[in-house]
């Protein structure tokens, strides 16, 4: 995942990519030198706390956020400079599915209407009889009645609405899609379906994704290969078994010990490593490695150096200085206690 | 009924009359809840959770009729009036919100609505309740706490609010703590530590917790019993560890198995299909069948299941318990 060279097999990938919201309280480092390549037909899975800039970088694919410094490839093309006008076709390529599937479709437009959009702005569909059947394609793609292009959003369900959101998505043929949350809101019964429809589309559609979610086990299901993020930088990455069973960054162990499982006498018993405080502020992110004000690790090289991803294994990175060992020490030692 | 049972309800029934018509949000639940214990509502949103216990509180909105009898420490609430009930409540009941915003007040400092409830209900001064809520940010794990108790909530982050929130419930240390959804807009690290709080104050204060959650995850972790709500009504009740290891109903059954493992292999993850019933259509029979993998007859269909008893202290509302599809 390092952004050295354009992999042939890349869909998209981001180099040194850092994102800069200028605020009345500072400059908000919400992605800070990320580098990623994407590859064709895989799931990227991207995992955080809020805020550590999962959305900005998805939104960065887009290029609906500014880089501030860094690259942008999409489909081997650098598209970081592209202007408005090229951006339309870079739209097409990039497709974007968000959390909230009431606030991404216009309440006005019936289901039909908003599949069809993106057939009308990419000029898809030369008729409007050949736009209606596309329709209906991408209708029964998602396992949606057809009939339901008549309705409105607010005459579906939650789980209906993430798959016409889904649908759009589909409309353009994208070469990646870029799925914020989508699961998120939904109901615990949806969520499956909703996972297993985004599935069987790749495996139909030979489609690639970059996963942003903020719970690990459904991450770990999604994707072949996962990155974590703290405050705007990558820390660690791998494949979801690396990940879930040999993690390298006192943060994903942290993270991973916190995820509660549906075992209640496992769950009672476990040994955590609850993490102290809160994420400091991303407009003064702490000197040297960002996570050293909540690692239990920590040591005063941590406050000097600023870690970068290093090679653990074939395909596992972490940027920690003391990758491994310090995961191994805090496992020997889990923090039960209500903090601080 | 136990003379440390702190709050029952029993054939609760709330209507709400909308516009679209009635809606039938709770159907006849009965549970209670003792002293130090933990009773765990779980259900997909709009099952009836969060109506239940704010009508079991006297705070169901004003368009809702609420049947059946409520308890609190012995005292029949409908039988007060509304100012009795809503010192009663002050006094002996703290709630948490899945929205600190919704119990926070923008334009106060935390520190004097912490100390607020202690003015009112436990009679402290000023300066008194300043110093009670010093103790209680403390308590509750908010760093320099002195400070910190003239902050606006503005100036905290979501999970520190969210301790602050649980300040306020508990300032009076009551009886009772009733947490709906209360980690749900948090991040997992902060969800543990808010779980871990809560867990260590009621070992510490004896309080009984009414946890409201669609995560199965976090009530495995924190209860003694769990409720399982459906559609209204509660589909299976029980001790939690005899509910997650022998599911009976298979509304739960597929809940539990329907959540991503990983350190189980599976590519296709199990599915319910169908989405949850509207509360303004609820079906005569069982409102599971639509989206049930046992039924096969029309019984389930026509007939509501009973809440009947597959063993000691373990209750489920179906008419094939612990049967899969193969069975029938
Ligand atoms: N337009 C903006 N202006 C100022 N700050 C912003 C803007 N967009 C994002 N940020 C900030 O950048 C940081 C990263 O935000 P981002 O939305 O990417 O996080 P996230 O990982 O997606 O979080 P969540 O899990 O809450 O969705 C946060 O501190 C956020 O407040
Ligand atoms: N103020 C209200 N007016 C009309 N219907 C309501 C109101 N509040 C809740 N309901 C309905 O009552 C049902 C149960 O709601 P609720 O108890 O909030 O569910 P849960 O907490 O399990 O998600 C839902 O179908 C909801 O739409
Ligand atoms: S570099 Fe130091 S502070 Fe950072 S994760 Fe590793 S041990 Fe912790
Ligand atoms: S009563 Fe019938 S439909 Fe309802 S849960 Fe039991 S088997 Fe399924
Ligand atoms: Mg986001
Ligand atoms: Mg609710």
């Amino acid at each position: 995942m390092t952004g050295e060279s354009v992999a042939t097999d890349a869909v998209a990938e981001l180099t040194d990519l850092a994102v800069w919201f200028p605020t009345p309280a500072g400059m908000v480092h919400a992605v800070d030198g990320v580098s990623l390549t994407v590859r064709r037909g895989e799931t990227l899975g991207l995992v955080g706390e809020s805020g550590s800039g999962k959305s900005t970088t998805g939104l960065a694919l887009l290029r609906l956020v500014e880089p501030t410094a860094g690259t942008v490839q999409v489909a081997g093309q650098d598209v970081t400079r592209w202007s408005r006008r090229r951006l339309r076709r870079l739209r097409r390529r990039v497709a974007m599915v968000f959390q909230d599937p009431q606030a991404s479709l216009d309440p006005r437009h019936t289901v039909g209407a908003s599949i069809a959009e993106p057939l009308a702005v990419h000029r898809l569909a030369a008729s409007g009889t050949a736009r209606r059947d596309r329709v209906a394609e991408l209708l029964d793609l998602v396992g949606l009645r057809r009939d339901l292009a008549e309705r409105h959003p607010h005459e579906l369900s939650g789980g209906q609405r993430q798959r016409v959101g889904i649908a759009r998505a589909l409309a353009g043929e994208p070469d990646l899609i870029v799925l914020d949350e989508p699961i998120a809101s939904l109901d615990l019964s949806v969520q499956a379906q909703i996972m297993n429809l985004l599935r069987g589309l790749q495996r139909e559609l030979g489609l690639t994704y970059l996963f942003i979610a903020h719970d690990l086990a459904a991450v770990e299901h999604m994707s072949d290969r996962v990155a974590v993020m703290y405050l705007g930088r990558i820390v660690e990455s791998g494949t979801p078994a690396q990940i879930w069973r040999e993690p390298a960054h006192p943060y994903t162990a942290a993270l991973l010990s916190a995820v509660p499982v549906a075992d209640p006498p496992v769950q009672r018993s476990r040994q955590r490593i609850i993490l102290a405080g809160d994420v400091p502020s991303p407009i003064d992110p702490p000197t040297g490695c960002r996570f050293r004000t909540r690692c239990p690790q920590a040591r005063p090289d941590c406050a000097q150096t600023d870690p970068v991803l290093v090679e653990i294994s074939s395909g596992h990175q972490a940027a920690c200085l003391f990758a491994g060992g310090a995961v191994r020490a805090m496992r020997a030692q889990p923090t039960n206690a209500s903090s601080p | 009924m136990n003379d440390e049972t702190v709050l029952s309800v029993a054939d609760l029934t709330v209507t709400i009359g909308t516009r679209r018509g009635a809606a039938r949000a709770v159907a006849g639940v009965d549970w209670s809840v003792r002293a130090g214990e933990t009773l765990a509502l779980v259900g997909e949103s709009g099952s009836g959770k969060s109506m239940s216990v704010l009508a079991a509180t006297g705070l169901a909105p004003r368009a809702a009729r609420v049947t059946g009898d409520v308890r609190l420490l012995g005292t029949d609430l409908a039988a007060l009036s509304a100012a009795r009930r809503r010192r009663m409540r002050g006094r002996h009941v703290g709630f948490v919100f899945q929205d600190p915003m919704t119990s926070l007040n923008p334009v106060l400092t935390v520190g004097r609505q912490i100390g607020e409830a202690s003015e009112v209900h436990l009679g402290l001064t000023r300066r008194a309740a300043r110093a009670r809520a010093i103790e209680m940010l403390e308590l509750v794990g908010i760093p320099s706490a002195a400070e910190r108790v003239d902050a606006y909530p503005h100036q905290l982050s979501g999970g520190m609010r969210q301790r602050a929130v649980i300040a306020m419930a508990l300032v009076c240390e009551p009886d009772l703590l009733i947490a709906d959804e209360p980690t749900t807009a948090l991040d997992v690290t902060t969800q543990a530590q808010i779980v871990e709080l809560v867990a260590d104050l009621q070992r510490r204060l004896g309080t009984a917790v009414v946890w409201i959650s669609h995560d199965l995850g976090v009530v495995a972790g924190l209860a003694d019993t769990v409720a399982v709500m459906y559609g209204g009504r509660i589909v299976e009740q029980g001790a939690v560890d005899a509910v997650f290891a022998e599911p009976a109903h298979p509304y739960t059954a597929a809940l539990l198995a329907a959540r991503p493992d990983p350190d189980a292999n599976v590519t296709e993850l199990v599915t319910i299909p169908g989405t949850p019933p509207s509360p303004l259509e609820l079906p005569e029979g069982c409102a599971f069948w639509p989206r049930c993998s046992v039924r096969g007859d029309s019984r389930c269909e026509r007939e509501l299941p009973p809440l009947v008893p597959v063993a000691a202290g373990h209750q489920v509302r179906t008419f094939y318990p612990r049967q899969t599809r193969e069975d029938r």
